[in-house]
């Protein structure tokens, strides 16, 4: 972002603050950028001739006399094929050693679609995971984050996801990544043979934090171009969004905001909003579809930051490990996707809605019946066989390293219910069990 | 001459105007910035500078840029053609937008002005006329809507003359009206109202009575709610909040139905979009989407304009209540709209309340579900507004600002419970903490009585009991074990079980179980209710579970079927031999 030679230069800053810093300016247009002493800014707040710039990189070393330039413009992207395949840190700048972009220059965070011009998701997306395929079916055009404690394999999940997600494009907004994650995310989709379909956008721990605020919109600027511009399916992975927050509440404090809950900005839910909504099914058949990761503290939801992110996404998947089988797995009761009705019996085997459920509710027994175990009841002869299916259950279909058809984690659905209860018990509509339940041998 | 100003100072969509001349609070303004106008609200005055929000991303906005006062506060147009319509918080038609994406301060008129409409006067020459009298009606969509004298006219007017019945557009001038002084109002078939002020062009609000049936059972039968009732469901994320209100919408025996999908996901709004041309209304025929307006200002449009869409949705409900007609409004999410009074409270820099949101939420609140109501016309006829609001509570912890402040408006309660979603008992709505006052008025004990006997509520609350009886036992026999406790506990739970299964438990995916008529939760709710009045005798409590088991699963094929349908009778019957099995002489 060089400087060019007739911008005037402001070289007499009256407050600086972590993150922020005031000077007197005028001919300012809100939102535009700066840059202090080299490094990027936004105008955040405008009063008469005092402007307010928030300074991406922090403030530290930052003098009152260092040279402030006005860039005429809000944060923008170079968008063109050529940014398949290429590394950005989170202003758009290559990392990768490669040469620039050449493309129209698109700003970002741009405007939302008419909601009367989208169409409704249907498109089902496969996994192979039974925990996701099985139980929360994905479509695209959909917004969906992983739940996870920072100690599960998240990261793995997702890019196993998003290969297998038969996307055109795949776009990796990574915020407060370590680099050995960002490695992974590398290696894997090279190996993979993926890297011409990836465009990267990586803010890593190593950054300062305030960069990240704009990684998912540079992602979904970037989302748009192919998914509007080239009619293709995208799959943005937005992870860890509660890094995001984080930075997003350092912001706001230190820019003496009245925080709400968790020390978060009141606005913590429109900001979210905002990036998550992008996820869209247009009618001209691209499509923009988000996973993301939430990390949480201990399993807790209830923390602002998961919280609003449940009231805006559609669904949660929830990872958890399994003491029984001592496997990863996709928590079935805490995990929905809201879209899998769109889909699931209608592109899908008719079954599967009722077979989905029987199993889910057979499990919750199952959980029943160890509480009253672990609390010292007897169990009866029907406690004793959840507890077997569970076990199987959650070993053949629930674990993560599942990678089958949707027809076969039906078809072992089935199987596990003759093999563990009586046809009564299960609940389901008589004419699928007359038409699927598996003959005895 | 009209108030001018310029931008003084910008903190996101909160920016100072420095004013010229007079302005008031509430007023419209606009901003010009390259070429472009956007829309804003004065919430605060301080000498010349005028604080206002805008409606739009104020991204590029300067010091000095060019402010326009408008005279007026937030409006509606009000007129025949808005039913079946999308528009925006700001009453601007989606449809008409051009593009995949919204543009700033791209405002669309929101009626046809070119479409004719069948007009029938009402009234005649030399008739005296007050806001709101009936002028002539006009069919929308099977509706007979009313042409008005405007709400804002005051006092007694004249008619002077009505144009004969034939074919108009909205713009064309169909009658003269007189006041005392004798100046002439020439009128059209469209007026404008401030959507923050309630229209009250009616004679009188008695405490409404008449059930609005929903078609869902743990609501009608458990918690009914009136013509002209409130109601609000507050509920963690993904326990259905979203779900039973698109159900209601669908199925509720309204006149018209409006939707303010109000910061929340734009793929439900697509949802209408997609399924209400298609699908029927229960009760007239017609496609549901011809008796349905759509407020949408999803969580990704404008956050000022969230705030208007309620109110934007309100105005228009009242409108119609005003021809005669029962309006059902629902909005989804009223803490969306709070919390856009929390952003723009502490931009302003406002003393916060509890959790920051603005000291007054509560009189907001409240001011705004007082609009609802059941309403006597000033021609005798009645009309209602029936509120639903979902709450999104923080945490889903109830004890938090806006459910506690709903609470205190809203007449029914209607708590979504994350372990009953958990469990998948769907629609969530935990039995015994929910309410609904009107149960409590004589007023619709008499209604009821009239309308299906006055056996109805004395059952309803012995069902009650017995799932409260249910609930007890339930939690006993967690501590205590199965057979820590007495076979007859094992009886009452599975009793409460069969009320939960059949009663309050209901598919709102499947074509028949998702509605039921009255007339079905009636016979079914005396179906159960003799079912838990009967005795029955055990030796031991594991086989009570097995046993209840069979009889729930039979009265839930039964909701799945069609009513009195061969299919229902067969199951009533294998139901009466498992019942046999167990007759106590
Ligand atoms: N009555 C119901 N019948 C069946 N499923 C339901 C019902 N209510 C809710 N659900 C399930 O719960 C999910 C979340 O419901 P939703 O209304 O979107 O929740 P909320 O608005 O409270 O976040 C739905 O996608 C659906 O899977
Ligand atoms: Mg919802």
């Amino acid at each position: 972002m060089a400087t060019k030679a007739f911008q005037k230069i402001y070289t007499q800053i009256t407050q600086i603050t972590k993150a922020t810093c005031s000077l007197k300016a005028t001919g300012i247009g809100n939102e535009e950028l700066a840059e202090v002493n080299g490094r990027l800014a936004q105008v955040v707040k405008i009063i008469g001739d005092e402007v307010t710039l928030q300074i991406f990189g922090g403030t530290e070393g930052i003098p009152t006399n260092a040279e402030v330039t006005f860039l005429g413009k809000s944060p923008t992207l170079k968008v063109s094929e050529q940014l398949a395949g290429r590394f950005f840190n989170a202003y758009g700048d290559p990392i990768d050693g490669g040469p620039p972009i050449e493309g129209e220059e698109r700003e970002i965070g741009g405007p939302s679609v008419n909601p009367v011009r989208r169409k409704q998701p249907s498109e089902l997306i496969a996994t192979g995971i039974a925990g996701i395929d099985l139980n929360n079916t994905l479509v695209s055009g959909q917004k969906i984050p992983f739940f996870a404690d920072p100690d599960q394999p998240f990261n793995q999940v997702m890019a196993m996801v998003a290969l297998r997600a038969k996307a055109d494009k795949i776009i990796l907004g990574g915020m407060g990544l370590t680099n050995d994650d960002y490695l992974f995310y590398r290696n894997v989709f090279d190996n993979a043979g993926a890297l011409d379909r990836i465009v990267s956008f990586v803010n890593t721990t190593e950054d300062p934090p305030v960069e990240r605020l704009l990684v998912p919109d540079m992602a979904l600027t970037a989302a748009e171009y192919f998914a509007v511009d080239k009619n293709q399916s995208v799959l943005v992975l937005l992870t860890d969004m509660t890094l995001f927050a984080d930075a997003l509440s350092i912001v706001s404090n230190r820019m003496d905001q009245i925080p709400s809950k968790d020390s978060m900005p009141g606005s913590l839910y429109s900001d979210l909003a905002k990036i998550y909504e992008k996820a869209v099914q247009f009618p001209s058949g691209g499509s923009i579809t988000i996973i993301a990761v939430t990390t949480l503290s201990g399993g807790d939801i209830t923390h602002s930051i998961p919280d609003n992110t449940g009231y805006i996404t559609e669904g949660q998947l929830f990872l958890r490990r399994d003491t029984d089988i001592s496997k990863v797995i996709v928590d079935p009761f805490r995990s929905l996707s809201r879209l899998k009705q769109l889909v699931i019996g209608i592109k899908t085997r008719e079954d599967h809605p009722q077979v989905m459920n029987a199993l889910i509710r057979l499990f919750a027994d199952a959980a029943n019946a160890k509480t009253k175990m672990e609390n010292g009841f007897d169990l009866s002869e029907y406690d004793q066989r959840t507890l077997t299916f569970a076990k199987e259950y959650s070993r053949n279909l629930l674990a993560i390293d599942v990678n089958i058809s949707i027809d076969e984690m039906l078809d072992l659905g089935w199987s596990l219910l003759a093999k563990n209860f009586k046809k009564e018990e299960v609940g389901i509509r008589q004419v699928l069990v007359d038409k699927y339940w598996p003959i005895s041998n | 001459m009209s108030t001018k100003g310029k931008v003084k100072g910008i903190i996101a969509n909160l920016v100072i105007v420095e004013a010229d001349g007079p302005v008031s609070q509430n007023e419209i303004c606009y901003l010009e910035t390259k070429g472009t106008k956007l829309m804003a609200e004065i919430i605060k005055v301080i000498g010349a500078n005028a604080y206002v929000q805008v409606f739009e991303s104020t991204r590029g906005l300067k010091i000095g840029d060019d402010v326009g006062f408008s005279g007026h506060m937030l409006e509606v147009v009000l007129g025949p053609g808005i039913l079946s319509r999308n528009y925006d918080g700001l009453q601007n038609d989606l449809d008409k937008m051009e593009g995949v994406f919204l543009k700033r301060g791209d405002y669309t008129y929101p009626l046809d002005v070119d479409r004719l409409w069948d007009f029938t006067p009402l009234a005649v020459a030399g008739d005296e006329v007050i806001a709101g009298s009936w002028l002539a009606e006009v069919p929308e969509n099977g509706q007979p809507h009313k042409i008005m004298v405007p709400f804002v006219f005051e006092g007694k007017y004249t008619v002077k003359s009505i144009i004969v019945a034939g074919q108009y557009s909205i713009n064309e001038q169909v009658a003269i009206m007189i006041d005392q002084e004798g100046n002439e109002y020439p009128l059209t078939m469209i007026q404008k109202w401030p959507v923050k002020k309630a229209i009250k062009a009616y004679r009188e609000k008695p405490r409404p009575f008449k059930l609005l049936e929903t078609g869902v059972r743990t609501i009608d039968t458990i918690n009914p709610i009136v013509e002209g009732g409130t109601g609000f469901i507050p509920g963690p994320f993904g326990t259905g909040k979203t779900v039973l209100q698109h159900a209601i919408s669908k199925q509720a025996e309204a006149d018209i139905v409006v939707i303010a999908a109000c910061g929340e996901r734009a793929n439900e709004v697509v949802e209408i979009f997609t399924e209400f041309p298609e699908l029927e209304d229960p009760h007239t025929g017609r496609k549901l989407m011809e008796r349905t307006v759509i407020i949408a200002n999803t969580s990704n449009m404008p956050v000022a304009s969230r705030e208007a869409s309620v109110y934007t949705a309100m105005t228009i409900s009242e409108y119609y209540r005003s021809m005669g007609l029962k309006v059902l409004m629902m909005a989804d999410s009223t803490s969306r709209w709070a919390q856009a009074l929390r952003e723009m409270s502490n931009r302003l820099e406002e003393l916060p309340g509890q959790d920051a949101f603005p000291m007054d939420l509560s009189a907001i609140i409240a001011n705004f579900y007082s609009r609802a109501g059941f309403v006597f016309l000033n021609n005798g006829k009645t009309g209602s507004v029936t509120f639903i609001g979902t709450v999104s509570p923080a945490g889903g912890n109830l004890k938090e600002p806006v459910t506690e402040s709903t609470k205190k408006a809203a007449r029914c309660f209607y708590a979504l419970q994350q372990s009953r979603a958990d469990s998948k008992r769907y629609p969530a709505i935990n039995p015994i903490d929910s309410y609904s006052k009107y149960l409590e008025y004589p007023e619709f004990e008499g209604y009821i009585e009239k309308r299906i006997g006055a056996r109805w509520i004395p059952m309803v609350n012995e069902a009650k009991t017995i799932l409260q009886r249910g609930m007890e036992v339930s939690e006993q026999i967690d501590i205590l074990g199965d057979d820590g406790v007495p076979i007859d506990y094992h009886l009452k739970l599975w009793k409460s079980e069969i009320i939960d299964f059949v009663i309050l438990q209901q598919d709102a995916f499947d074509k028949i179980d998702m509605l039921t008529p009255l007339e079905r939760q009636q016979y079914m709710l005396g179906k159960v209710m003799e079912i838990c009045n009967r005795d029955f005798i055990f030796d031991n409590f594991t086989e009570v579970s097995g046993y209840f088991k069979r009889i729930i699963n039979t009265l839930r094929q039964m909701n799945y079927s069609d009513y009195e349908s061969e299919k229902f009778i067969g199951y009533e019957n294998e139901l009466k031999d498992i019942l046999k099995e167990r007759e106590v002489a």
